[in-house]
């Protein structure tokens, strides 16, 4: 299958984050970025599905400064074919905008599938996805956590609060992967990472849609009072329930 | 003085507690924009009216069912064509979805075929002069985000839990609305619905969650998260991601980064050490225990009450405590 994986350059979700001067984004400086974690997961979802199928195509791309080659880059080391960077200076919060860039990338290109991650961990919004799937007309299926490919068609899983909705649907398509399709992203070979450096990786200016919606202002959350340990072992029980009743009062 | 539109979601035939979230947010909006009406849109197989007299008690004026006997499961391309034909139509100032695994689905295709931007799972969202305000939460919790909407209608979804449905007795006149598309036509279809336990509450809904970890030492031992869930009464389980991942507990079961995001008025963390990944999906409860035998674990930074040392003897304990003040009202 032919199959285009859209991916994320995010900053590592462990660091402590600071907000900018202009007080409408993050300060950038010192921080570590990585794929964003859902990305990763439909990298390895399409590498799965081509092993298992018999091959074809695994295009990522990537939209963003020069900085998202690195990401690109270790996804044709897990094995991806090649990448195409979509370059704006920065990238905009509002998904509607990203997907008119990727939209315009993906509509001549002939893919079988279409994968995102269900969201990004930075922005964490989820509409990008769904958004392509509109603008291209495909059928459209999110947060799968179990997926099986057949021929034309395919039959996905995706967990609900409190159930699953289990759902068939044609090919091609634009899925959105969430945790559980794959057990985990594979890490790139000493060989991936050698030939990843081969592979072609195509710069293109990004065609971005008009911006409606705007980060206006960016804060931190409000301190959490320090939690005290109110003591040790099963007699310590008694006091926390009288503190759960009188001072939390929820029980 | 414009109206406001809500979709409210179903499932089986019944309204989920995010459809009233949904038309409260609507209401709220609609009275700060000058008083207009809130249309609140119910699809459904037909009975599915039976719904609409709860949505106008908590505000809205116009219910508009979308009945077939199609449409007795989500179809998300019934739902986004009728829903986007309608917000064209009607002439709206926002539309307001809910930010469940439905509405994360819905939203964005309504919002791509009308061709505006979604303010996607807000916390809150209000009126600002002429300007549509959100509060976003980004980064794993860890940033707060105001979004300015610069696009009429503006579109948002509303995280499942960020505010509280208020009653508000409103008309409620129904009209019925055809399908934009035949559902027939539809080619995504919802083949099964598999409904997890009876009377078991969701962990988006429960009011307290008791979640365990690595420290349990065994799958087996979660029954002592289970009995301590059992005696609180509207308590859902979580768990870590080494625990799922471990195959202890079902992945719909993780809260953290790459899981479900929680913020119930209690939260009891038994056995976890309180990594950053799992962190980002708790933070923002209201009070949290922590039962540790580590005391140097990152849980009791994060936690309003700790307990040090050793769960298999602290939670039956607390079991029993709970179950006890309960008892005595």
């Amino acid at each position: 299958m032919k199959i285009a994986v859209c991916i994320k350059r995010v900053p590592d979700m462990e660091q402590r984050f600071k907000i900018a001067g202009n007080g409408t984004s993050v300060d950038e400086t010192g921080l570590k970025y990585a794929m964003s974690d859902f990305d990763e997961w439909a990298v390895e979802a399409a590498l799965q599905l081509n092993e298992k199928h018999g091959g074809g195509e695994i295009v990522v791309i990537s939209l963003g400064p020069d900085s998202v080659q690195e990401t690109i880059r270790k996804a044709l080391a897990m094995g991806a074919d090649r990448g195409v960077q979509l370059k704006t200076d920065s990238i905009p919060f509002d998904g509607a905008a990203i997907a008119a860039a990727l939209a315009a990338e993906l509509k001549d290109g002939g893919y079988d599938l279409v994968l995102f991650g269900k969201l990004a961990v930075d922005s964490s919004s989820g509409v990008t996805g769904p958004m392509v799937a509109e603008l291209l007309g495909l059928p459209c299926v999110t947060a799968v956590s179990s997926m099986d490919v057949n021929g034309g068609s395919a039959r996905a899983e995706r967990a609900l609060e409190g159930a699953v909705e289990v759902v068939e649907f044609p090919l091609p398509a634009v899925v959105t992967v969430d945790q559980g399709l794959v057990a985990q992203a594979r890490y790139p070979a000493l060989k991936g990472i050698m030939a990843a450096k081969k592979k072609p990786l195509e710069v293109k200016p990004a065609q971005l849609g008009s911006i409606g919606v705007q980060v206006t202002k960016m804060e931190l959350p409000p301190e959490r009072a320090p939690g005290r340990i109110i003591g040790e072992g099963a007699a310590a029980v008694p006091e926390l329930v009288r503190l759960l009743r009188e001072e939390a009062k929820v029980l | 003085m414009a109206n406001i539109f809500a979709f409210a979601e179903t499932r089986g035939g019944e309204l989920r507690k995010v459809a009233l979230e949904c038309v409260t947010a609507a209401r709220k909006l609609a009275d700060a924009t000058g008083g207009g009406e809130v249309h609140a849109m119910l699809v459904g197989a037909p009975g599915v009216e039976s719904q609409a007299a709860s949505l106008a008690a908590h505000g809205a004026d116009v219910v508009l069912v979308v009945a077939d006997a199609a449409l007795a499961q989500y179809s998300p391309e019934v739902a986004a064509a009728t829903a986007a034909e309608r917000i064209k139509a009607g002439g709206y100032r926002a539309g307001v979805f809910s930010a469940s695994a439905q509405g994360l689905d819905l939203a964005p295709r309504v919002a791509a075929k009308l061709g505006q931007p979604l303010a996607s799972d807000v916390v809150s969202v209000d009126a600002d002069g002429d300007s549509i305000v959100a509060r976003h939460p980004m980064n794993t919790n860890k940033l707060f985000s105001t979004l300015t909407i610069a696009a009429t209608p503006a579109l948002v979804s509303l995280r499942p839990g960020a505010i509280l449905p208020v009653a508000n007795t409103a008309a409620g006149r129904v009209e019925n609305v055809a399908p934009a598309l035949a559902p027939a036509d539809a080619r995504v279809k919802v083949v099964e619905l598999r409904e997890g336990a009876k009377g078991k509450l969701d962990l988006a809904e429960a009011p307290v969650v008791v979640a365990g970890g690595r420290g349990l030492k065994a799958a087996e031992n979660f029954k002592l998260v289970e009995e301590l869930a059992d005696a609180f009464g509207n308590a859902a389980v979580g768990a870590t991601r080494a625990v799922t991942d471990d195959g202890w507990r079902p992945h719909s079961e993780q809260i953290g980064q790459t899981g479900r995001t929680v913020s119930p008025d209690l939260y009891v963390a038994v056995g976890i050490s309180g990594a950053i990944q799992h962190l980002a999906g708790m933070r923002s409860s209201r009070t949290i225990i922590a039962i540790n035998k580590d005391k140097e674990a990152p849980i009791f930074k994060a936690a309003d009450y700790g307990i040090v040392g050793d769960a298999f003897e602290i939670v039956p304990a607390l079991t029993d405590a709970v179950r006890e003040a309960r008892r005595n009202g």
